[in-house]
């Protein structure tokens, strides 16, 4: 079976991002990246496929800088068995448009028969690429999945719908975006690590799938025109005392002052 | 003229909140883009949903109601809506930020070769050019985006987030679609489906959230926040902690690796606030903490401040706010 995780290099979630006061998009100076924790449980899931049944790949693959090797190391330190990273300069701010296209064309070139995504990106929390991917592909897909088995030449998913869990059957070749609680991510071993040091990283140019660089912005269909910090201002007011004063106060409060009632 | 059309959720025949505070601002939004507003709804419906859609602001209504579009498909919905709205040129398609739109509105959005921006907060009209406001970055920053006018735009709204907005009731003008996906469009099959428990409140719709963390110590402190939650009609949410302790579903996970909300009232007990938990509710309109840690980091980013213990707290908040109701 061909298992493709597609994967991104984020900001860790505790990092202080500020705006860069040139362009609308973070200084990425000091900045810690790590795989985007969704795709942790898509490539976890692969490897964890791959184990059961055998006879199985696992490749994952990239639009994103070269920074991004990183993050790619950790998949194939974690069970991947190769790695992919389709970049051009030209990309940019990428937007979720331009990406899917690309993946799409790196999915079709490498040949897939389950694709799997995080539900989000904790960056821009888009949650776009794997519905347009397989909008693309032309396959059935499954969003926010937390439950996984595959069951010859289908799978068996539970989704998130608003009432709950759908335990929906889809056909391969399909596409699945992992929601948290799809399975417990490995942390890799030692030498694991040490090996996935070593191991190539296979690097595609757009041209190489068929995309000219300048006609990339005409993939695009939004922009980012500002970036800026949070405002909100919050009153920080304390309600001290015992607790029968502090209740009556803060019942109180929250009727008259903040009229939250 | 180009159209701004509204993909309406319901239960029934009732369109469900999150939709109608939506449909209020797509009027403005249809208004100053100078586009005509249509709300679509997919699947057999009676009467009764039409007329009710006009109540509240509609003047047109599209009904997709062939009986192969009762149940939601991702596959069957793209083909249907981007049939429908295809000969209409439409602008933008706006769906609140539901799991549905979650699953439909990216493969929609592929399929119409229109941009995509999701849980937006807020929307413009600069230069003729429709901008959405998002929180990026855990909530940390925020984003203006931009979609082009050459191509639709398919835009997601989080619920509570868009102000309620006075419409004037329209008699809606419907349209019947007899469209529906050919055989073989839909390959997915559903097998069943697990509900939340009845009458549970999804905490992405509640305006009030309850939310119990570390402080709980253990599943049933969740028994202290319930009365609570019921006296101000709003819903259970949980920190990663409590959750990845077993002490409640991930369904109710506020935070970044959970769900985002955005209610009117926020009330974090025995929660300490860290970053990844106040990803998902900064939008919150009001935020009350409870914690017996003076040092805990939600007091920087609260509107109330509660040092003390929320087993002493709660019950007595909760009564207070019950006769404070019961005899408004």
């Amino acid at each position: 079976m061909r298992l493709v995780a597609c994967v991104k290099q984020v900001p860790d979630s505790e990092a202080r991002v500020t705006p860069r006061p040139d362009r609308p998009v973070i200084d990425e100076r000091d900045i810690s990246f790590v795989l985007n924790p969704y795709d942790e449980y898509a490539v976890e899931e692969a490897v964890r496929i791959k184990e059961a049944k055998g006879e199985s790949d696992v490749a994952v693959l990239c639009v994103g800088p070269p920074r991004s090797e990183e993050a790619l190391r950790r998949c194939l330190a974690a069970g991947a068995d190769r790695a992919l990273r389709v970049w051009d300069d030209h990309l940019g701010d990428v937007d979720g448009a331009v990406v899917a296209r690309l993946l799409a064309l790196a999915l079709e070139r490498v040949g897939f028969d389950l694709v799997l995504c995080g539900r989000l990106a904790i960056d821009d929390a888009a949650g776009e690429v794997g519905g347009r991917v397989a909008e693309l592909l032309g396959v059935a897909h499954a969003t926010a999945v937390s439950a996984l088995s595959v069951e010859g030449d289908r799978i068996i998913a539970e989704r998130e719908v608003d009432s709950g869990l759908e335990v929906i059957e889809l056909p391969l070749p399909s596409v699945i975006t992992a929601q948290k609680g799809l399975n417990e991510p490995r942390y890799p071993a030692i030498p694991a690590i040490m090996k996935a040091r070593r191991l190539p990283i296979q690097q595609l140019t757009v041209q190489e799938l068929g995309v000219e660089p300048g006609a990339l912005g005409d993939l695009s269909r939004r922009k980012v025109v500002t970036l800026d910090a949070v405002e909100t201002e919050r009153r920080r007011r304390r309600i001290e005392g015992e607790p029968d004063a502090v209740a009556r106060d803060l019942a109180l409060l929250l009727r008259d002052d903040a009229r939250a009632l | 003229m180009d159209g701004v059309f509204v993909i309406i959720e319901r239960l029934d025949d009732e369109p469900r909140r999150v939709t109608v505070e939506m449909l209020a601002q797509a009027r403005q939004l249809a208004h100053e883009l100078g586009a005509s507003l249509t709300a679509v709804i997919a699947g057999p419906a009676g009467p009764r949903l039409a007329a009710r859609l006009g109540e509240l602001g509609a003047p047109s209504v599209l009904h997709l109601s062939h009986e192969s579009l009762r149940a939601y498909s991702a596959q069957g919905y793209t083909w249907a809506l981007a049939e429908a709205l295809g000969e209409r040129r439409p602008r933008a398609v706006l769906l609140a930020h539901s799991a549905l739109a979650r699953d439909l509105a990216p493969r929609l959005a592929a399929r119409m070769d229109a941009a995509f921006v999701s849980d937006c907060t807020g929307w413009h009209v600069s230069d003729g050019a429709l901008r959405l406001t998002r929180g990026v970055y855990g909530g940390k920053l925020q984003a203006c985006v931009q979609v082009g006018q050459m191509h639709p735009a398919v835009v997601t709204f989080r619920p509570n987030a868009l102000g309620v907005v006075p419409t004037p009731a329209a008699a809606a003008e419907v349209e019947h679609s007899p469209l529906a996906p050919p055989t073989g469009t839909v390959t997915t099959v559903v097998r069943g489906l697990v509900a939340r428990s009845e009458g549970e409140l999804g905490i992405q719709e509640a305006r009030v959230i309850v939310a119990g963390g570390r402080g709980l110590g253990g599943p049933d402190g969740f028994d202290v926040l319930r009365p609570l939650a019921d006296v101000l009609g709003g819903a259970i949410g949980a920190s990663r902690t409590a959750v990845d302790s077993g002490w409640i579903g991930v369904d109710h996970q506020v935070g970044q690796t959970g769900k985002a909300v955005s209610p009117s009232l926020y009330i974090a007990c025995g929660i300490s606030g860290a970053v990844q938990h106040f990803a998902g509710m900064s939008s919150s309109k009001v935020i009350v903490a409870i914690n017996k840690d003076p040092d805990a980091p939600i007091f920087e980013r609260a509107d109330y401040c509660v040092v003390g213990d929320l087993f002493e707290v709660v019950p007595r908040l909760t009564e207070e706010l019950r006769s404070m109701l019961d005899t408004a």
